[in-house]
């Protein structure tokens, strides 16, 4: 009879199906999850800057306040970088001749920027506001970390729209008085009680939205 | 071999519409052996060259495919814009088609499992095209909402996975519902068609020629050698999928109608339309198949196994659900009036007489007096005639999903935000083309599957029966019981 069976081979194939049935999707899961996440791909992102400006240094061990260069964070949408002149208020009188400060001085006086690396990038369909974060009691550390502790600064966090959303939808942990919003070394999660914390969720009116439109406007 | 010959004379009665007291009316004609079931069923597959007019078709089919691919290319690359929709009718030829081909898997699903439960054995002449039918009609349905979001390469967000962006779908929206009850039907429709189809591909494999038909259907058929236990093992899964199957019949167009009837616009806030969408999918499913099975008998040759009878018994299923479908359609309107909502009323007035009068018309001319004309028995075994009913109700129920979809959409509680939803050669264009892919699949399913199931007809045959051959002769079929 020329009916086709299986050969005795064959009998391997149904264990490898159950087989690659159970393991490639885990894999998959794990490659997708860790492989293409922001946690991945984008933290410790820490591009070498046209100056070696070390934060810290000024943000750390002279304990400069951050709006003293970035001055536009309570006022608008974006931590503004700042120009060249207010390096200078300083760098005329201390350390004028450091090699290191070359490209600033030359900046300085031909009129032209330093041009700076940016690190933290947001999509541009991802509407982003400072100054409704840090009025708010949602402090500089809270995303970028320990920049006091940076020699040169990196992305601390995922910057991804989970990570968004984990801070919208459960904010108590970040919250601080406005007055400690630059205090990097503060941690409101272990400085204030939760009854504080209340009065500070009460007093600043935070009912932070989860709605699409809150960010893709 | 009295009994064997007697049934012969049963066999080779022509007319099996008739009912005689103590008989079972055969369900298979001018067969005497199992042998004739599946040479016949058989050869279509084997044939060198299908019939001509399987090439014309097929030819048709394969043009209109493309003509669904272009369309949808060009809706990708352009964007939905192409399409007639505009702020307020949001949803227009696209869930009209998706909803029509859902319905149209129904008749399937219905036959397969419930009819299979409710042993009802004419089922077995007609459930494995119309379980074919099904699962074509369930891929051109998904084709819509994967092409109507937008952004097609996101479609994939239809489905809850876990992602970086903490967005999950509405799990309160029947939309996700929908989701889940259209793959799951699609998922059950499949393993049932397969599992059922699996000693049928093994006799194709056995009978054979050709290496290639050999390990191909060699390889489909799992192995199948017809042991015992294969057998044993096959009926019970058989059994279980139909159970598994069964609320599905009532449940996939149930949430369908959620998506409409959990909203909050007249004419689809509605409580009747679970029931009221489910049998206009039986309705509408059970069109297709008469409109599919009355060719595809003609052409294969398969009218001794797809026998009046059959086709009798589905226009008389027409007639049942034609029915309720047209009791649905007078209790919306009674409920708009006693209710006492204006918006309500104002809806279902619109409907019939406002800007699309006409397709409230063909729907109810096509859905409700059509079905009607089935009460005559001349009318339910003529084959012309059937098969142009069983046409108008396929389109009258595509109506039914437009009427139901864009009058309510376009005529909303706000006067200042109605609009006229005008389709574009591409809404025509996609809608034509999807029958382009349920005829391209349809037709190679005929040509390269048991487009019947042999093993199963073969179990209706009074040959397979052992004891109650006889019994019909002496009129003692109800007293079988007693003899053992």
């Amino acid at each position: 009879m020329s009916r086709f069976l299986f050969p005795r081979w064959s009998n391997l194939v149904l264990p490898t199906i159950i087989l690659a049935a159970l393991t490639i999707p885990v894999y998959a899961v794990f490659f997708v999850a860790y492989g293409f996440s922001p946690k991945t791909l984008e933290v410790g992102y820490q591009p070498k800057q046209p100056v070696p400006f070390s934060h810290a240094l000024h943000a750390g061990e002279l304990g400069m306040d951050c709006r003293y260069c970035h001055t536009s964070v309570e006022k608008a949408a974006h931590a503004s970088v700042p120009p060249t002149q207010t390096c200078m208020n300083c760098h005329t009188q201390i350390r004028p001749q450091s090699p290191k400060l070359a490209d600033v001085r030359e900046s300085y006086e031909t009129g032209l920027p330093v041009e700076w690396t940016r690190i933290h990038k947001l999509p541009d369909f991802a509407y982003f506001d400072h100054s409704a974060h840090v009025n708010r009691g949602i402090g500089c550390v809270s995303c970028h970390g320990r920049i006091d502790k940076m020699e040169v600064v990196y992305q601390k966090s995922a910057l991804s729209m989970g990570w968004c959303l984990e801070c919208h939808r459960n904010p108590d942990p970040n919250l601080r008085p406005v007055s400690e919003i630059t205090n990097l070394a503060y941690d409101g999660a272990t400085e204030l009680t939760q009854t504080e914390r209340d009065a500070l969720k009460k007093k600043y009116h935070i009912s932070p939205s989860e709605d699409c439109s809150t960010c893709h406007r | 071999m009295t009994t064997l010959s007697h049934d012969s004379q049963l066999g080779q009665m022509s007319d099996n519409t008739v009912d005689r007291p103590g008989e079972r009316a055969p369900l298979v004609l001018n067969m005497n052996t199992f042998g004739q079931v599946t040479a016949t069923v058989c050869r279509v597959n084997e044939a060198e060259k299908a019939p001509t007019a399987w090439y014309i078709a097929f030819a048709g089919a394969l043009g209109l495919l493309s003509v669904l691919g272009a369309c949808i290319g060009y809706l990708i690359v352009t964007g939905v814009g192409v399409w007639g929709l505009n702020n307020p009718v949001m949803w227009a030829y696209d869930i009209t088609n998706f909803v029509f081909w859902v319905g149209i898997g129904h008749a399937g699903t219905l036959i397969s499992a419930i009819l299979f439960l409710f042993r009802q054995k004419w089922r077995t002449g007609i459930n494995r095209f119309a379980e074919a039918m099904t699962i074509f009609a369930v891929i051109c349905a998904g084709t819509f909402p994967g092409i109507h979001v937008g952004r097609v390469w996101f479609a994939y967000w239809l489905f809850p996975i876990p992602n970086q962006m903490e967005m999950w779908p509405q799990f309160r929206s029947p939309l996700l519902w929908d989701v889940f009850a259209v793959s799951t039907y699609f998922t059950v429709s499949l393993l049932f068609w397969y599992t059922g189809m699996v000693p049928d591909l093994a006799t194709l494999r056995d009978r054979a020629k050709g290496k290639l038909q050999q390990v191909g259907y060699g390889i489909f058929a799992l192995g199948w050698r017809g042991s015992n236990r294969h057998w044993h093992r096959y009926e019970r899964a058989y059994l279980i999928l139909a159970a598994l199957s069964t609320p599905l019949v009532l449940s996939v167009h149930s949430v369908v109608s959620f998506d409409f009837a959990t909203s909050q616009l007249p004419g689809w806030h509605t409580t009747i339309f679970p029931p009221y969408f489910v049998a206009g999918a039986i309705f509408s499913g059970f069109a297709m198949v008469v409109t599919l099975a009355v060719p595809a008998r003609e052409l294969f040759g398969l009218k001794d196994l797809i026998t009046l009878r059959h086709l009798d018994n589905m226009n008389k299923v027409i007639l049942v659900t034609g029915c309720m479908v047209g009791y649905a359609y007078s209790m919306e309107f009674f409920i708009a009036w006693y209710s006492g909502a204006m918006y309500e009323k104002f809806a279902f007035i619109n409907r019939a007489f406002g800007q699309y009068w006409w397709a409230y018309w063909i729907m109810v001319s096509c859905n409700v007096i059509t079905p009607q004309l089935f009460w005559f028995k001349k009318i339910r075994t003529s084959i012309p005639i059937m098969f142009v009913l069983s046409l108008f109700v396929n389109v009258g129920m595509w109506f039914e999903r437009f009427v139901i979809i864009v009058t309510s959409l376009a005529n909303d509680f706000l006067p200042t935000s109605w609009d006229m939803f005008t389709p574009t050669w591409v809404d025509i264009g996609t809608m034509v083309g999807a029958f382009g892919l349920f005829f391209t699949l349809f037709l190679l399913f005929c040509r390269y599957l048991p487009m019947i199931a042999m093993a199963e007809v073969k179990t209706v045959m009074p040959q397979a029966d052992p004891h109650g051959a006889g019994a019909g002769k002496h009129g003692h079929h109800g007293h079988e019981k007693g003899h053992h």
